[in-house]
């Protein structure tokens, strides 16, 4: 008899044949949440999991928008604004908002608006690129040594303790002076290198407490081996801690390039970025703090998409979470 | 991700014996008493901001400014300048010379260094022997470089000797008529004989003979002067003490001032450019000081030779809006300039024949690098670099120096930095500097070769841009040899008229003492070396 | 767990070797002569450059060098600086005010932090949550150098309530304020973690095993949701304490506080090898002991943890 024929009168998402609940039907037993094992679907993978959490959520969308609009701003400037961000009149130095030039002069006379959206990409790419690297360094030399302890641990602990030590500056500048060419990625570069230790940590400590946990005495005890079981389960438990270590790190990170470029050691003066465009705009605060707001307003707003979609994706990664 | 902005920087001084309305040189000045300006003596403590000292407090090393101040307090020379830039003696009974070359001094008799030992011709001939010896490494050993035997490839002893207790006897490589000028720079202060006996120990509280002693210094925190009860010169304390207090941010030491934390301050910040004489009203100081600014073109780069080259520098110049900068950027803290010495000089004039290269003028500076494209073209692509360190507040102007010569000659032009001041030395000495550069210029003494010999010479020291004309070198020699000081001025305009032809730099701007003082001080002036004089400063307590 | 401890301070060993042949060798490659730079825009003979080279042994090679650094570490006998001033004075004249503002900040912004994270965490989405992702995000955009100088004006020059400068005078209330600065930038990584964590941890089994056990909420919050969510946070601050030290070069100069981060500054623009590698040979001391404390506290914090 054809499968889809319903003999019995039930509902579709009864068992199948061979499979029988001996209690009440699922919907009517109070303990139906904890239950309910989809037996007719493929198991998902853990993305797939994450994905159809996410889009369920408003604030995915929301901080999905932010993020486009900034990507596409970084991408194309030039659709926002006519006026370049080097066409600057003394004359015109801190005049405020006029017909088109909505947000008005900085100290050089010039557009502050274009500034605001030429800068984007620099800042950007500087910021995701830093942040994506030390997470990706941070992640793994924490993960391993949190993970098998041992030599491991006392060996890549001991290696990032080194790299704790040495100063920013000093580091940047010489491996700055050594470059021929200065770019984003040079300083993202530079950012990383140094900037890896504190995410190596965070991520050690948490994973060292989270393969204590039951789920992973339970995986190993199922003959799991040990890197299946850091990837698999004690990785995606961990993640929370460095996503928002990341999230905020991504700011902080467009800021530092600031603070290179202003001691000569960052981007090349020809490429405009809201990280300069801040550090410029320290030197009018007692005449204009105002002209400060823009390039700032314009690293939070990123910052604020990036940290919203970080905890969306938390939510998402998070087995805890989506229990109910 | 911790490094975040810093401004604060050494500044170096190179500048030394200052004087405007110099005294006749040859025979000595009178033993004048200082103008008695307002003020009684007061026993209130000032405090005025500084940098930390990079070198002991002692004349042969101090060659910056954070010393700079402490030094000139504590030790007395054979002169001193005062508030008008005049030289008046202070230790010196007499400097006297038949030939301008060979100088014959005599000091005054019962001065005592702090620790009670006196102090002789000897405390003299010692101590510039000492500094101008090569292999005692001192900083300021090259101001001895016009005397006699003096060497800077190996160790040789200078021609300084003492003849009695109270006199001795200077021999200088040439005639010079400004050499009184010179002695009030603390490279040529005494030294007691304490120092000779371990010069390399360092001491917080060097032995000295000037108005006050060092009573205490707590590093990076504050130098601690009180008044000399021993001293016997003109230079008579009228406070109770200075506390030099030492900031790494004029900020900080601005807003101080503003809450009456800080009595003085020396430098005000460029974020009050704007403001300060607003926010101080008469107790704002905006006055010139002996600082010229310029644009160095190196001869190394060929885009600036030949003809091509010449239009170039001439087009670069005309584009630059020197008004605009000065009263925009620097918020009228700067003068624009018009030759390359400084308007406090002697002789100084604002029309040099081709000083015009200096007006601002778009539409010609545009047509003169067009002229140069057709000669020898560097295409539409070609940018312009403006070299400088960045570890001190350079990039403004040379942001908005770029932005002009952009849109007057359609080129592109950068801001070229380097991370640290010896960085930029380095590139300046191996000639690697991607394009012009910045340069200062702040006088030794108030004339005006020491504006141009020592950086337009042929192999001068301070020549960066390797410039060298022959005729210029010429010109600067019979300057030097003139009977008369107008003969002389007059050949130091015919050289500058050089200079304008060439352009080896491309003067921008005459710095201004920019300073301050709160309502808990009267009195205050400035010297012209932009420092204040602080033994003249009333503070009640 | 003595063992353990005795192990980890033995390891200081190796890591003060390799953090130093690092931060020499980068002193080493740095660009630019320091010595040329001391005579200024004149410059200095270079017979008496090379004096000032042989008496600081700049002119002997790399490893001469570093073997004679270390030969002064182990006699205790640093040097002197560019000034003549002995390394070990300058050393000792910027640390302790630099670790009295650090552990002010520390404390600040771990109060401040875990206390704002906790409750924004226990009230995820709500109205006290999104504000406090607005301040963060403030103290993430504004640099210090801005928050500083409006805070010295508006509270110290304009309403008097906090001395303006530290200068010779470090005590709470004048450190008060810079401690504040100096916190802002770490404070928006402890709320964040905090909130996160917390917020994780208020759904794992545990914390409704609790709940359904009977205990109260503030009972859980605090002996179960709050311990647990602590590692992340802790672990920032561990690090985080060594970073105020050496990294406070802006807090120290808008606040004139003779420091080590501006001390350090000074010292790697200058050029001054041995000063940078001194001063920084005692925060990596600093930063292995505060890790160290870290991981101690890692086992107290979460019982499974163990050390062998």
């Amino acid at each position: 008899m054809p499968e889809n024929i319903d003999v019995t009168g039930a509902r579709r998402d009864q068992p199948r044949r061979g499979q029988e609940h001996f209690v009440a039907p699922v919907d009517e037993g109070g303990l139906g949440a904890v239950d309910a094992v989809s037996t007719t679907q493929a198991p998902k993978s853990l993305w797939g999991d994450a994905w159809a959490h996410m889009r369920g959520n408003v604030l995915f969308w929301v901080a999905g928008a932010v993020i486009a609009l900034v990507v596409v701003v970084a991408v194309a400037p030039g659709l926002f604004t006519s006026i370049g961000p080097r066409a600057c009149d003394l004359s015109q130095s801190l005049s405020g908002p006029a017909a088109g030039h909505p947000f008005g002069f900085d100290f050089q006379g010039c557009d502050i608006y274009s500034r605001t959206v030429y800068g984007a990409r620099a800042s950007v790419v500087v910021g995701v690129l830093a942040t994506a690297m030390v997470v990706v360094i941070g992640t793994i030399v924490g993960a391993i040594a949190g993970y098998f302890g041992g030599w491991f641990d006392t060996l890549l602990s001991r290696l990032t303790d080194i790299f704790f030590a040495v100063p920013l500056v000093l580091a940047a500048i010489v491996i700055m002076s050594l470059m021929s060419t200065r770019t984003s990625f040079t300083v993202a570069l530079v950012l990383s290198l140094f900037g890896w230790p504190q995410i190596a940590r965070i991520t050690r400590g948490t994973v060292m407490s989270v393969k204590n946990n039951e789920f992973v005495t339970a995986a190993r005890s199922l003959g799991m081996g040990r890197v299946g079981i850091l990837l698999r389960h004690v990785l995606p438990n961990s993640t929370a801690p460095i996503i928002v270590y990341a999230t905020v790190a991504l700011g902080t990170f467009i800021v530092a390039e600031a603070t290179l470029s202003y001691l000569g050691i960052g981007l090349p003066p020809s490429i405009v970025s809201w990280g300069g465009d801040i550090s410029k705009a320290q030197n009018s605060i007692r005449v204009a703090p105002e002209i400060l707001f823009y390039p700032a307003g314009g690293l939070a707003l990123t910052v604020l998409g990036f940290i919203m979609m970080g905890d969306v994706v938390r939510d998402a990664l998070d087995p805890k979470a989506r229990k109910r | 991700m911790k490094i975040r902005r810093y401004a604060g920087v050494t500044t170096f001084i190179v500048a030394g014996a200052l004087a405007l309305t110099a005294c006749s040189g040859g025979s000595s000045g009178s033993n004048d008493e200082p103008s008695d300006a307002a003020g009684e003596a007061t026993t209130g403590i000032v405090s005025v901001n500084g940098t930390e000292p990079q070198n002991p407090l002692t004349p042969g090393m101090t060659n910056e400014v954070g010393g700079g101040l402490a030094v000139k307090n504590i030790f007395s020379g054979l002169v001193y300048y005062d508030s008008e830039g005049a030289s008046h003696n202070e230790m010196a009974e007499s400097i006297e010379s038949e030939d301008n070359q060979h100088w014959t001094i005599t000091i005054q008799d019962g001065w005592t260094f702090s620790d009670g030992t006196p102090v002789t011709a000897e405390s003299y001939v010692k101590a510039w022997k000492y500094t101008a010896l090569l292999s005692n490494g001192q900083n300021q050993q090259y101001f001895f470089h016009d005397f006699a035997g003096w060497s800077d490839t190996e160790d040789s002893e200078i021609a300084v000797e003492a003849v009695d207790e109270h006199t001795f006897t200077v021999e200088l490589i040439a005639p010079s008529a400004d050499f009184q000028l010179w002695l009030g720079y603390s490279a040529f202060m005494p030294m007691p004989d304490v120092f000779f006996e371990n010069p390399d120990i360092y001491s917080d509280a060097p032995v000295g003979n000037g108005p006050y002693v060092v009573d205490s210094w707590e590093h990076e925190n504050v130098i601690s002067l009180r008044p000399n009860p021993d001293y016997k010169g003109p230079r008579t304390p009228k406070n109770g003490g200075i506390d030099i207090v030492i900031y790494t941010d004029e900020n900080t030491a601005y807003n101080d001032l503003l809450s009456d934390n800080l009595d003085i301050i020396t430098n005000v910040p460029s974020s009050a450019f704007a403001t300060f004489e607003d926010d101080l009203g008469d107790r704002a100081i905006n006055q010139p000081a002996a600082v010229v600014q310029v644009v160095q073109v190196p001869e190394w780069r060929e885009e600036f030779q030949g003809e091509a080259g010449k239009l170039r520098r001439q087009a670069i110049s005309q584009a630059i809006d020197r008004e605009q900068v000065t009263e925009t950027v620097f918020g009228g803290t700067r003068t624009p300039a018009t030759d390359f010495t400084s308007p406090v000089i002697d002789g100084y004039s604002d029309d040099i024949p081709g000083a015009e290269v200096l007006q601002f003028d778009a539409e010609e500076a545009k047509r003169l690098w067009d002229e140069a494209e057709a000669m020898d073209p560097l295409g539409a692509d070609y940018t312009l670099e403006i070299a400088s360190n960045a570890d001190s507040d350079h990039q403004t102007w040379v942001d908005a120096v770029c932005n002009q010569v952009r849109n007057a000659l359609d080129i592109g032009c950068e801001f070229y930095p380097y991370p640290t001041f010896d960085e930029f030395l380095n590139a300046r000495d191996d000639a690697s500097v991607p394009g012009i550069f910045r340069g200062g210029w702040q006088a030794d003494w108030p004339s005006m070769s020491n504006f141009l010999g020592p950086v337009y010479g042929t192999g001068a020291g301070s020549n960066d841009a390797q410039y060298s004309n022959p005729a210029f070198d010429e010109k600067l020699k019979e300057a030097g040899q003139a009977a008369t000081p107008d003969e002389a001025t007059a050949l130091y305009k015919e050289a500058q008229q050089i200079l304008f032809e060439d352009l080896p730099g491309i003067p921008l701007w005459y710095n201004n003492a920019t300073a301050g003082y709160a309502e808990t001080v009267g009195n205050v002036e400035f010297g012209w070396d932009s420092d204040p004089i602080l033994y003249e400063v009333t503070k009640s307590e | 767990m003595r063992w353990y401890i005795g192990r980890r301070l033995l390891q200081v060993i190796p890591v003060f070797l390799g953090a130093t042949l690092l931060l020499y060798a980068l002193v080493f490659l740095r660009p630019g002569d320091p010595v040329a730079a001391l005579g200024g825009e004149r410059g200095l003979p270079e017979a008496v450059q090379e004096q000032i080279r042989e008496r600081y042994n700049l002119d002997k090679p790399f490893l001469v060098q570093y073997l004679l650094f270390l030969k002064g570490v182990f006699t205790l006998d640093f040097g002197v600086d560019f000034r003549g001033r002995e390394i070990v004075d300058v050393i000792a004249g910027a640390f302790p005010v630099t670790i009295q503002l650090a552990v002010m900040a520390l404390i600040i912004e771990a109060v401040f932090g875990i206390g704002l994270g906790l409750v924004a965490g226990l009230r995820k989405g709500g109205i006290f949550d999104g504000s406090v992702l607005v301040i963060s995000l403030l103290v993430i955009a504004v640099p210090t150098f801005v928050i500083g100088f409006v805070l010295q004006f508006l509270l110290g020059v304009k309403a008097g309530l906090f001395p303006v400068t530290v200068g010779r005078d470090p005590n709470f209330e004048s450190l008060l304020l810079p401690a504040i600065v100096l916190a802002a930038a770490s404070f928006a990584y402890v709320l964040r973690l905090t909130r996160t964590s917390v917020a994780e941890n208020l759904s794992a089994d545990y914390v409704r095993t609790a709940r359904a056990r009977g205990l109260t909420r503030s009972r859980v919050t605090g002996r179960h949701v709050l311990r647990n969510s602590l590692i992340p946070v802790v672990t920032f601050l561990g690090g985080d304490l060594g970073g105020l030290m050496a990294g406070a070069i802006v807090t120290e100069g808008i606040f004139n506080i003779n420091g080590v981060g501006g001390t350090l500054y000074q010292a790697i623009t200058r050029g001054e090898n041995v000063t940078v590698v001194s001063l920084t040979t005692v925060l990596v001391i600093v930063y292995i002991l505060a890790n160290l404390l870290v991981d101690l506290l890692y086992a107290a914090l979460d019982p499974r943890i163990r050390y062998a």
